[in-house]
């Protein structure tokens, strides 16, 4: 693990959620974890948001769990958010809507799922890190753009089992889904995809009458 | 009367009802309209879905994008407060650790207990769905048939307002002319599913769902729900006009602030307390149903959650309404020198026959609907349309292997995004990022189309829970163990919906070449995983081979009555909330009859 990630969870708990992580990468239904095989909980999820919290409040990541990324990680994580969704001329870039905490967050969090990310990301992280000292001198996000983008590319390509970049590989594309993930579940990402719903409405119309006709569909029925 | 603190009970309640969910609010609802003075006792903490639902929430602010997590299996947004598959203190156990054969066990500790997040999904049974021993050989007929049910089901779509249409269609009954709300109308992937479903056979129809399309009639219909009652009349009148049409937005599973779809809390539980003859307790976990000398139930034995103090309530008449296996739960934890093997289980059948539906899904990307202008496609927060099981010709001519029927429900449009993003297939391998991964963003969303098969399970001898002799909960009550075995008509049943699947999104345009499993062992979602819980206490015609009457009234002890699906013979593939809805209506019916002719 990348010595610039202090391992700043309690050493216990971490034990406990690496056990936890192991078990539930067995099972393929995420739902059969909730018991063990004696039927007692296995899971107590210590630092989790708990059953019962203010719905209608809103949160923000390192209020549940503590987060994990130190100053220098989570520069070039933002760094990395960003090439995978730089800003354009529709919405802003990743960072710019807070993604980089996001992922933060999400790499920290007790539940079994997002155990499994943690331990591709963090290592993917680290590899990031150590790649761009060794190839630019310094860290990702301080790399030059055209650097920074070639690192991506290498990442990027499909990599085969077994070779070195197999891991990377993977690596970047889970970080790409959580980028975009914590990007477009967000307002001006929703916008951008061209979610226009949750507003409140007198009528529900249904689709476009042209857009119905262009798929060569009917709605013509009792209702 | 309202909510009140655990040591302030009355002396003189006609009825106590465990439970606050769809049995225990809709026999609540029906007594206390009626005159009866009922306390009721919910496990879980209050809960007001007028300040507590999420209506306008974006997952930004939700911790982890609102994402499922093993503490809210459904999202952050749920309206679930108080449970889920594993809840705090409340252990259950499972007898195999082999998958299929075991069983999760869904709890909802709060007031409305699982109505506050269900599908809203409000499906009639059939008449088939009475009688299906008559009809293959398999299971149990129930004492009762669809008529004697059809009119507790009139009145129950009434009173919670179901949108849906009536197509006529074999075992899938009308409502009578004035029932239904209307539809919304369908989404432009339901209107692809119902077009290329034709080319494969499958129909397609309105959904029924409880939620308000319109404002329900609040002229009309009091008078049709409580005749001569005018005290019932007024108050379920001004309840109605409280409650707001569909403002077409929010997942219903959040809860709804507006009252516009059915929970407990949004519609039985505002009106009974209205009467003034309603008391709750929550935060009430009751141990035992406790009974006298003669056998006579006398009341209930509960802790107080927040004090761990045990209490007594007492009444004339006990409802149990916990939800199946919990309402088991209670009676095999009510053992006494009268009955050494728990309450009402003379028969030896209290714990046994428990059902869920069969479920299995799937789903693809359909490049039909890539790139579609925008539009709002939230709606009613569910589905508008489903297909109602199609093949009953076939399955009696024995033509495929299995002997119930299945439903179909299905998932498309452009929902809020929430957790992880879905991205078609990358032709070259490569992982899209920076100016790709945004115009794939766009033009994959709302492409992708999920359907969901619902099944009918046939009760069997291996299906069952009972007390567990080593392990209790925290207040120290023994838990249930619970024994679980699919047969082959489930698994065959689960290959069928993968097969059917796979040739509808064919049919759609889908062109993915990742097809279903088609071993049904592998496909079917574990016992418990569609929430939809039934037996443990059957009714039928005998004492015998039955725990409850034609009424839900326990054959041994007269005054003990279960309002909830553990009475259900059989669990046909209709979703069981409204079945379950019905039957209390009726019970508590029963109850007052019985009541005012000094029977109780």
């Amino acid at each position: 693990m990348n010595d610039e990630i202090p391992p700043r969870i309690d050493r216990r708990l971490a034990i406990k959620w690496m056990l936890a992580a192991g078990a539930s990468a067995l099972l393929i239904d995420p739902l059969s974890r909730a018991q063990s095989a004696a039927g007692v909980p296995l899971y107590e999820f210590p630092g989790g948001y708990g059953k019962d919290t203010d719905l209608v409040k809103e949160h923000k990541p390192g209020e549940f769990w503590r987060l994990t990324f130190t100053d220098t990680v989570r520069r070039d994580v933002a760094a990395l958010c960003d090439i995978v969704v730089p800003a354009d001329d529709r919405s802003p870039s990743a960072s710019a809507l807070g993604v980089h905490d996001f992922i933060d967050e999400w790499v920290s969090a007790p539940y079994p799922a997002q155990l499994k990310d943690r331990s591709i990301v963090l290592p993917g992280l680290a590899w990031v890190d150590a790649r761009s000292r060794e190839r630019f001198g310094r860290a990702f996000a301080d790399a030059p753009a055209e650097g920074r983008l070639a690192l991506c590319e290498e990442m990027a390509a499909d990599a085969a089992a077994g070779s070195p970049l197999e891991a990377p590989s993977r690596f970047f594309r889970r970080f790409r889904d959580l980028t975009a993930a914590g990007f477009f579940s967000t307002p001006a990402g929703m916008k951008d995809l061209g979610y226009v719903g949750n507003v409140p409405l007198p009528r529900f119309e249904g689709p476009p009458r042209d857009l119905i006709e262009k798929l060569g569909l009917s709605d013509e029925v009792k209702w | 009367m309202p909510l009140i603190e655990p040591g302030s009970a009355a002396k003189d309640y006609d009825v106590i009802v465990i439970g606050s969910g769809a049995a225990g609010g809709q026999t609540a609802y029906t007594l206390t309209m009626e005159g009866a003075r009922v306390l009721m006792l919910e496990a879980g903490r209050n809960y007001d879905p007028r300040t507590e639902s999420p209506m306008f929430q974006t997952p930004d602010t939700a911790p982890l994008r609102g994402a499922g997590t093993d503490e809210k299996y459904f999202g952050y947004f749920d309206a679930t407060v108080g449970g889920g598959w594993s809840v705090p203190g409340e252990p259950y156990t499972n007898a195999s650790t082999e998958k299929n054969r075991r069983f999760k066990w869904w709890r909802s500790r709060m007031l409305g207990g699982r109505t506050n997040h269900w599908g809203r999904i409000a499906l009639r049974n059939g008449p088939y769905d009475f009688k299906p021993r008559s009809r293959d050989g398999l299971g149990f007929d129930w004492p009762i048939s669809y008529d004697d049910v059809a009119p507790y089901y009139d009145k129950v779509e009434m009173l919670i307002g179901v949108y849906g249409t009536n197509e006529g269609l074999e075992n899938t009954p009308n409502s009578p002319d004035g029932v239904l709300l209307p539809p919304p109308r369908a989404r432009i992937g339901e209107l692809l599913a119902r077009q290329r479903g034709r080319t494969v056979g499958v129909p397609v129809i309105a959904a029924h769902r409880a939620v308000l399309s319109r404002p329900l009639d609040s002229e009309r219909l009091p008078a049709k729900l409580h005749p001569g009652n005018p005290k019932a009349q007024r108050i379920l009148a001004e309840d109605m006009r409280n409650r707001a049409a569909c403002f077409w937005a929010t997942d219903c599973g959040r809860g709804c602030a507006i009252r516009a779809n059915y929970q407990s809390t949004t519609v039985h539980l505002p009106a009974a307390l209205a009467t003034g003859n309603l008391d709750i307790i929550t935060q009430a976990m009751v141990r035992e149903v406790t009974v006298d000398a003669a056998g006579k139930a006398t009341g209930v034995t509960f802790i107080d959650k927040l004090t761990g103090a045990e209490r007594h309530a007492a009444a004339r008449v006990v409802v149990l309404g916990a939800g199946a296996c919990e309402s088991v739960r209670i009676l095999l934890n009510s053992r006494s020198g009268l009955f050494p093997n728990g309450l009402a289980n003379s028969s030896g059948l209290v714990g046994k026959y428990i059902m869920d539906t069969v479920g299995a899904g799937w789903g693809g990307q359909i490049p039909l609907l890539e790139s579609l202008p925008a539009h709002n496609e939230d709606g009613a927060g569910g589905g508008h349309v489903y297909a109602p099981w199609w093949l009953y010709k076939e399955q009696r001519a024995g033509k495929l292997g299995f002997a119930r029927g299945y439903h179909v429900e299905f998932g498309t449009g452009k929902t809020m995004p929430q957790g992880l993003i879905k991205f078609g297939p990358n032709a070259d391998g490569n992982t899209s990022y920076g100016k790709r991964l945004r115009e794939e963003a766009r033009r994959y969303y709302g492409s992708f189309v999920s359907f969901t098969g619902r099944g009918e399970m046939i009760p069997n001898e291996d299906s069952y829970c009972e007390i567990d002799p080593k392990t209790v909960d925290k207040w120290g009550i023994p838990v249930l163990r619970f024994n679980w075995k699919w047969s082959e008509h489930e698994y065959r049943q689960v290959a069928h919906m993968q097969r059917t699947f796979a040739d509808w999104l064919a049919a759609m345009g889908c062109t993915s070449t990742k097809m279903p499993d088609p071993d049904g062992r592998k496909a079917i979602e574990p016992g418990g995983s569609i929430i939809h819980e039934v037996g443990g206490a059957i009714m039928g015609a005998k004492a015998s081979s039955s725990v409850t009457n034609s009424w839900s009234q326990t054959w041994d002890v007269p005054n003990l009555f279960v309002a909830d699906g553990a009475v259900f013979a059989s669990n046909a593939d209709k979703n069981p909330t409204l079945t379950i809805m019905a039957l209390a209506w009726r019970t508590a019916d029963r109850i007052l009859d019985q009541m005012r002719k000094g029977n109780l």
